[in-house]
């Protein structure tokens, strides 16, 4: 896909041509591959936010920290959601950001539980590195990044001024 | 909850799961046949909310509190493959296969937490 956008845009204006590399990447990251992650971070993001509204209206007192920690997740699983469906320069960068976020979060969280188990009383969807959801919390921030990452480095040449690579 | 067919649903979710997941290592798109074992697990999850819905009318109840919780599973489990469904339908290639077969494996997930939430585990 990025090969024919590289072929149609050969003696075309450099304005269309970028107009249509930004086009490319606009679509790019939701197609492909980029579809399954969208489906798996759409998941994602309706079993983080339902659980977490129903731990935080029914049981808050119960584990605060557990289920503010959930929505939190919650709302970076939809972030990057939104992100990838938009696509684009921007919500690319967002949804990288939010995915080392993420990173980071299911590394803090499965790393606290592991050592202070007493301060989750229940389990959060990042606790011990997300084993309650097989492991998806830890391996879909670096696929996302390792996507994002590719469809960056592909559409790098149709928009020069962007790429510090 | 009636246990034979909440093992029914999971294989069943489990083979389509692998059926599709070979058609996505074969480089292929998701076929005719491929919807119409969707819809047979769609059906066999239909028949598991009507079970659940006329089991919760009847009385009987998740061990644990969580009725609402165990209701909303039971609709998410119905929902999973429309969703991949329709989003195989605009990505005709690998991928497609490969989005229908995660859909398939997270049905077969939600059916570990209904058996779960009905003996009374964590419901949330």
């Amino acid at each position: 896909m990025a090969e024919d956008v590289r072929e149609a845009a050969g003696p075309a204006g450099a304005a269309g041509q970028r107009e249509r590399g930004a086009e490319a990447a606009r679509r790019s990251l939701r197609e492909g591959p980029g579809r399954l992650l969208v489906t798996l971070y759409g998941v994602f993001t309706v079993g983080a936010a339902s659980r977490s509204a129903y731990q935080l209206s029914t049981k808050f007192h119960e584990a605060p920290l557990a289920y503010l920690l959930s929505a939190l997740a919650a709302l970076v699983y939809a972030f990057i959601t939104l992100s990838l469906v938009r696509g684009g320069r921007t919500a690319r960068r967002v949804a990288m950001v939010c995915c080392a976020a993420e990173l980071t979060g299911v590394l803090t969280v499965g790393t606290w539980t592991l050592l202070d188990p007493s301060a989750f009383p229940d389990a959060t969807v990042w606790s011990d590195y997300g084993l309650g959801y097989v492991f998806f919390p830890v391996v879909l921030p670096v696929t996302g990044l390792l996507w994002l990452r590719r469809s960056r480095m592909e559409h790098g040449p149709a928009a020069p001024a962007a790429s510090p690579r | 909850m009636l246990t034979p067919l909440t093992v029914a649903v999971a294989v069943a979710a489990l083979l389509l799961a692998a059926w599709c997941g070979l058609a996505a290592s074969r480089n292929q798109p998701v076929k005719d046949w491929h919807y119409g074992g969707m819809a047979v697990v769609l059906l066999l999850a239909l028949g598991q909310l009507v079970v659940g819905v006329v089991r919760l009318a009847g009385g009987d109840r998740p061990a644990g509190e969580g009725t609402a919780v165990f209701l909303a599973y039971l609709v998410a489990v119905l929902l999973c493959l429309p969703v991949v469904g329709i989003v195989s339908l605009s990505e005709r290639t690998r991928w497609g296969s490969a989005t229908v077969s995660a859909g398939a494996v997270v049905l077969a997930v939600l059916q570990l937490r209904l058996v779960d939430i009905w003996s009374g585990g964590v419901g949330g």
